[in-house]
């Protein structure tokens, strides 16, 4: 073994290094090496600590009401902090409800921007369109909040409920008066909202997808739609479902744009004209005014719910986005 | 007309539909900063930035409160955040081949869909309820919290953007490992994690829900970060909510002001890696 060179570069000491510890460097036997690993273990445990921690911050104040309750909490309507009795269903109901109207408005729309901006956009307008998309995403709730109460309403009365009611009026959904604030109102906001979410986890995981499946749609004689429809959504399939699943995680745990448009009523309505509530809005709206212990214990118990709902959402979203683009922080720069 | 034509003519007729549906998804966008600007920028003046806000009722007054706070519960957030958050990046990226590393990452992706309502509440429990006191530094742990996940994931995604042979030549010339990894790795993704950073920052800097019940929001202008705090998403929230007209005028106002915050973060973060990626995936 020739000897290395005495140059002189900063933060190595000139001279050769022994044999030994150059061994061990590689190794990573190096003592400091070892401390330089367990302290970023140490911040890495941080999160595991976290998520443990938040878990059993909401599970030991929860406990209260849990057991005063139990399961008729998630399937009872009446919620009387006089009376000291709670139940759930609405919240329960108003939140799957918003999340699942604001998938259907929005999974359309983001899945045409991703497949626009990974198959059919020219190469040159992919970034900037993109950007716009990303730039949807970095708007803070209480922005939307704030649009949805002043500009989306009024717009929702004067130009979609009218058309609506004359249409389909004899649909149940869509009986009653409109108030304004209401399902419908919470479930556009929320879909404009994750519209940007699911897009660009959606175009990640069509990106992930290999040039090859196209090639051999279209050299079969495909149109470029039936490439995409035959050969790169398939491929993508459960990376998509991941997105879309994703976006359901972001709407069920929206809370200020949500509690600024959907009317804050504890009751469950078919309507989608009528007033409803969310967990999250109920959080919002009702902690600083928890008195009793046993209300705060209700809205912990809430908090409960939502918590383990969207972790149990969130891991079934990242275990089928991995399948497609494994290991990889999709769309970590939108969220 | 042909089966080949009609097909042809499907494909054209969706990539239409995309196109549509892409647009009207992008025109969201366009809309709301319209409105901002059309329904905020009048009411931005010189007092709007160096005054506090006056009694409800009056007209005048400012938001320099709002702005302070914000700047004073951001920072502090970051301070705490981002050590933690990039340190855990660099776990993930440097040693996170393993089942911790699988389930760090897991844990991170998870915790950055958790609704920021529930950890205001759990941010409460630790920090308000003990002290029987609402205070910006709550907020800012809150807000901190909020802010580690998505820093791991994305400086270890930049993290492993840097070159392998770099590594290895570090360690061929002796370099201990964590010096490669300070001095070499880190310092090459430096600018990829400055962007992680600010997106990240610039995400916390428009949270409302978590400060709810920790900041709490404060209508004096107030530095002690042992006191409650107001954040211009605090403002716009109470703002918007309120009954008077003058008040709508001072949320959209304050909307602008803070998207204008969370743009120029946003753009910033970009600006910082323009060069090296090229282009921001």
């Amino acid at each position: 073994m020739t000897s290395l060179p005495n140059l002189p570069i900063e933060g190595i000491p000139s001279g050769r290094p022994s044999t030994e510890t150059r061994w061990q460097s590689l190794l990573g036997a190096d003592k400091s090496d070892r401390i330089y690993q367990r302290i970023l273990t140490g911040f890495a445990l941080a999160l595991p600590a976290m998520i443990l921690i938040l878990f059993l911050v909401l599970l030991i104040n929860a406990l209260p009401a849990i057991k005063a309750f139990g399961a008729k909490f998630l399937v009872t309507s009446t919620w009387d902090p006089v009376a000291e009795v709670y139940g759930a269903a609405p919240m329960i109901f108003g939140t799957l409800a918003s999340s699942l109207l604001a998938l259907i408005i929005a999974v359309p729309l983001a899945l045409s921007v991703a497949v626009l901006l990974t198959e059919f956009a020219p190469r040159s307008l992919r970034q900037p369109i993109a950007f716009l998309v990303e730039l949807l995403a970095a708007i803070p709730s209480v922005v939307y909040g704030l649009w949805g109460v002043f500009v989306l309403i009024p717009f929702l009365r004067s130009y979609v409920v009218p058309p609506l009611k004359a249409v389909f009026g004899w649909l149940p959904i869509f009986q009653g008066v409109f108030y304004g604030n209401s399902l419908l109102a919470g479930g556009v906001i929320l879909a404009i909202m994750i519209v940007p979410y699911i897009a660009a986890v959606s175009r990640e995981v069509l990106l992930a997808v290999p040039g090859s499946q196209r090639e051999a749609a279209l050299a079969m004689g495909a149109t470029r739609w039936e490439a995409v429809r035959s050969a790169v959504l398939p491929y993508g399939r459960a990376g998509l479902i991941g997105a879309v699943i994703l976006g359901l995680g972001r709407a069920l745990g929206e809370t200020m744009a949500v509690t600024m448009v959907i009317g804050n009523r504890h009751d469950i309505g078919v309507s989608l004209f009528q007033p409803a509530y969310t967990m999250a809005a109920a959080i919002a709206n009702e902690f600083s005014e928890a008195t009793t212990s046993m209300y705060l214990s209700a809205l912990f118990e809430v908090g409960l719910i939502l918590f383990v709902l969207t972790v149990i959402v969130n891991a079934v979203a990242r275990i089928l986005i991995w399948r497609v683009a494994r290991g990889t922080a999709v769309g970590s720069r939108a969220l | 007309m042909t089966r080949a034509f009609r097909r042809h003519l499907y494909s054209r007729f969706m990539t239409v539909v995309v196109i549509l549906f892409s647009f009207t998804a992008v025109l969201a966008l366009v809309l709301i900063l319209g409105d901002l600007v059309a329904k905020g920028a009048s009411s931005i003046d010189w007092a709007f930035f160096t005054k506090s806000p006056v009694p409800a009722g009056q007209t005048g007054g400012g938001v320099a409160n709002a702005i302070v706070g914000t700047a004073i519960i951001v920072g502090l957030a970051a301070l705490i955040g981002v050590p933690i958050g990039v340190g855990a990046g660099m776990y993930l990226a440097e040693y996170g081949s393993g089942r911790l590393g699988f389930m760090v990452r897991f844990i991170a992706d998870v915790l950055n869909g958790t609704p920021s309502i529930v950890i205001g509440i759990v941010g409460w429990t630790f920090l308000v309820k003990p002290m029987s006191k609402f205070s910006a530094l709550a907020g800012s742990v809150s807000l901190a919290i909020l802010m580690i996940p998505m820093l791991a994931r994305t400086t270890e995604e930049m993290v492993r953007l840097v070159p392998h042979s770099l590594r290895e030549a570090a360690l061929a010339l002796g370099y201990p490992r964590w010096r490669t990894s300070l001095k070499i790795v880190a310092r090459t993704a430096l600018g990829g994690i400055v962007t992680g950073c600010l997106v990240g920052i610039a995400r916390i800097a428009g949270e409302t829900a978590p400060l709810l019940f920790t900041a709490l929001g404060n209508l004096n202008f107030s530095l002690s970060v042992g006191q409650p705090m107001q954040t211009l998403s605090l403002q716009i929230y109470v703002y918007a909510t309120g009954p008077f007209d003058e008040w709508h005028r001072m949320a959209w106002a304050s909307a602008l002001v803070l998207m204008g915050l969370v743009l120029v973060i946003s753009i910033a973060a970009r600006w910082v890696t323009r060069q090296r990626y090229g282009s921001v995936r």
